[in-house]
């Protein structure tokens, strides 16, 4: 089967300020199906500019990306809409939900536009719950985001990122304003994703958080410095059952809560 | 997206935001209620000035004799001698399409009665009189054309003078003098109150005109002929043979009289209230341009708040068609919401204006269309320039917008 992304010789460079910035100089990269790509590097590596060209909301200066196949430098401004609508799904590291909308109606929000926008109501709103499941959040379907924790508005940006079935799920620093054991919760469910044959790329800085993933890819000043599979991988659920246990023994949570 | 989801987007928009909403529609119900009850009160004006002019009687055209020049001196209009009751007479047999006709002698005379006096307008009529001011009679009858003809020493009298001069007795059968000359009283005319220019038409005795001419105030011409056509479409054709026949009849003199309808009169009198009208509406108009330009700057606000909104909406697929129409919705729902409340109100104020005043106003339908449609108008307008501002927003921009 032929890689979900291929990226040639991809640059980018920024005309806007006084001298022009060269985000990225030359990256060349083929994702398969099925891969958990960590994104990694330092601030000004080049990852976010990389990333946002991956999600279609940023084009090359120079080099060819093909996603699923399809050519984005042929592409106007809508039907790249619509390519980010039906084959990417994306998760914010602000969570960027609607503030006043439940739940709900945030994930059935890429339905409303591109091709799903025909289908009812009700197959909309089924679809949406379906993947509000996925993240073990339906019993929090009519909660609005200012009446979610952290770790469960990530969950729903990712239901969000689901629901129209996307080749790829990209993760913008996914775990950046989450604590160490929801930031396990959050891996956990990308581990799930992952096992039922979801590609996901995230970018991320800390090392314990690529871990989780796959293949490391590492950036430094815009090019790859390194492309390897992860080292010593955890598993988020081992890593959950570590976590509540030490915090059982240190009284944190009562002993029912460890079980 | 779907026509309904973008509906059921600007509601939900609007109502986060519930104060601000109200506060920015209440500019166009101001600006509509203001319209609807300024064109109430003008078209109400209008109404009654036209009701006044019917008033005069239907279809009605006069004829009125033209200036009198002597010497280099002219007279103003009914300055004139030369309108006869022969005139009248050759109208009445010789033109078509008409109702009726009267011949009408003006004066001012003392009258006693009952051992009481007052000084009133004694007019000279003849009996189409009353139908052909659209009067009908209050008691007893008006006198006949024989009455006319044998110089009758009969009158019918209006309700002022019957009034004054009978406080507490039936006048019919009762006699009137004029001149010292006793007149029978045939009848009392109904009440007509005041005239457009402000004079009590009730405060008036008609007599048989040629009695008039011959017995009280001795004069040869008359002042003017009223005289009904049969349809308002006839009115031209009527006036027209009017001018014909009073022309040949002077033999090739200067014509010497003017015949004018009762269209033209109305225009000059609806002619104001008119001018009133638009006036007020446009002072309301320029209400609902202030409430358009408060939409416009609501909307601006609400698309630099919701950057990051558009940004997240474009990311996940939104066109820029679709953006735009959220945000132009918003605002078209936000006046023609504003603009209903608007004529609601308009029609409440200018209903306690009324009952408070007196004023006579009328609603009129059409600009209740006119304003509500328009109000949609000011929202297209006013919420196009957000709303193109926020469907151009790039998204990675709008999603890192704080």
């Amino acid at each position: 089967m032929s890689p979900v992304v291929q990226i040639k010789d991809l640059h980018k460079i920024y005309e806007s300020g006084e001298v022009p910035v060269h985000a990225v100089r030359g990256v060349t990269l083929d994702i398969h199906r099925g891969e958990f790509i960590a994104l990694m590097g330092a601030s000004g590596s080049g990852k976010s500019t990389l990333m946002n060209m991956l999600g279609c909301l940023d084009r090359p200066t120079r080099g060819t990306y093909l996603l699923d196949g399809i050519n984005i430098d042929e592409l106007d401004r809508n039907e790249l809409a619509d390519l980010r609508n039906q084959k990417l799904g994306f998760v914010f590291q602000g969570f960027n939900l609607l503030a006043r909308t439940t739940a709900l109606e945030n994930v059935e929000l890429p339905m409303l536009y591109g091709r799903h926008r025909h289908q009812s109501m009700e197959q909309i709103r089924e679809r949406a719950m379906h993947c509000l499941e996925i993240v073990g959040l339906a019993n929090r379907f009519d909660h609005f985001p200012n009446q979610l924790s952290g770790g469960q508005q990530q969950r729903v940006a990712i239901a969000r990122g689901l629901v129209n079935e996307p080749q790829v799920l990209l993760a913008d620093e996914p775990t950046g304003n989450l604590d160490s054991k929801t930031s396990v919760e959050v891996m956990g469910v990308f581990q799930k994703l992952n096992d039922q044959g979801i590609t996901i790329v995230m970018v991320t800085h800390e090392l314990d958080i690529a871990r989780y993933c796959k293949r490391n890819l590492v950036l430094r000043d815009g090019v790859v410095v390194r492309d390897a599979p992860a080292e010593d991988r955890v598993i988020a659920e081992h890593e959950m059952k570590r976590l509540k246990e030490a915090e059982a023994a240190a009284k944190l949570t009562s002993a029912a809560a460890a079980n | 997206m779907r026509f309904s989801n973008t509906l059921r987007v600007a509601l939900r928009a609007l109502r986060r935001n519930t104060m601000r909403s109200l506060l920015t529609a209440l500019g166009m119900i101001i600006g509509v209620a203001a319209v609807i009850t300024m064109v109430s009160i003008g078209s109400g004006a209008k109404a009654q000035v036209e009701a006044q002019v019917a008033s005069l009687g239907q279809n009605l055209i006069t004829v009125m004799p033209g200036s009198f020049t002597s010497g280099g001196m002219r007279g103003g209009f009914g300055s004139s001698v030369t309108l006869t009751p022969e005139d009248a007479e050759a109208i009445a047999a010789e033109v078509k399409d008409i109702d009726g006709l009267s011949p009408e002698v003006r004066d001012r005379n003392q009258v006693l009665a009952n051992g009481l006096n007052w000084s009133t307008n004694v007019n000279g009529v003849g009996p189409d009189y009353p139908y052909v001011r659209n009067w009908p009679m209050g008691s007893g009858a008006m006198f006949t054309e024989q009455e006319v003809k044998s110089l009758a020493k009969v009158c019918v009298i209006g309700k002022t003078v019957a009034d004054q001069m009978f406080p507490n007795e039936d006048p019919v059968g009762q006699t009137l003098r004029i001149r010292n000359l006793p007149f029978r009283i045939l009848g009392v005319l109904s009440q007509k109150g005041f005239s457009i220019f402000g004079s009590d038409e009730d405060d008036v005795v008609l007599i048989p005109y040629t009695s008039h001419m011959r017995r009280v105030s001795r004069r040869t011409s008359i002042s003017m002929i009223r005289i009904q056509a049969a349809a308002p479409e006839k009115i031209a054709d009527v006036k027209t043979a009017i001018e014909d026949l009073l022309t040949q009849r002077r033999r090739g003199r200067e014509p010497d009289f003017t015949v004018r309808t009762q269209e033209e009169l109305a225009t000059a009198a609806t002619q104001t209230a008119k001018t009133m009208t638009g006036l007020l509406a446009g002072i309301a108009g320029v209400s609902l341009i202030v409430g358009g330009i408060g939409i416009m700057n609501i909307m601006l606000v609400s698309v630099t708040e919701r950057t990051r909104e558009i940004g997240i909406r474009l990311a996940i697929g939104a066109h820029g068609r679709d953006v735009l129409m959220q945000f132009l919705i918003e605002a078209i729902l936000l006046s023609s919401l504003g603009g209903m409340a608007g004529v609601a109100a308009g029609i409440a104020g200018s209903q306690a204006l009324s009952n408070y005043n007196g004023w006579p106003v009328l609603v009129p339908t059409m600009w209740i269309f006119i304003s509500v449609a328009g109000s949609a108008m000011v929202g297209i307008i006013s919420g196009f320039y957000p709303a193109w501002k926020a469907a151009q927003l790039d998204p990675i921009d709008a999603l890192r917008y704080e």
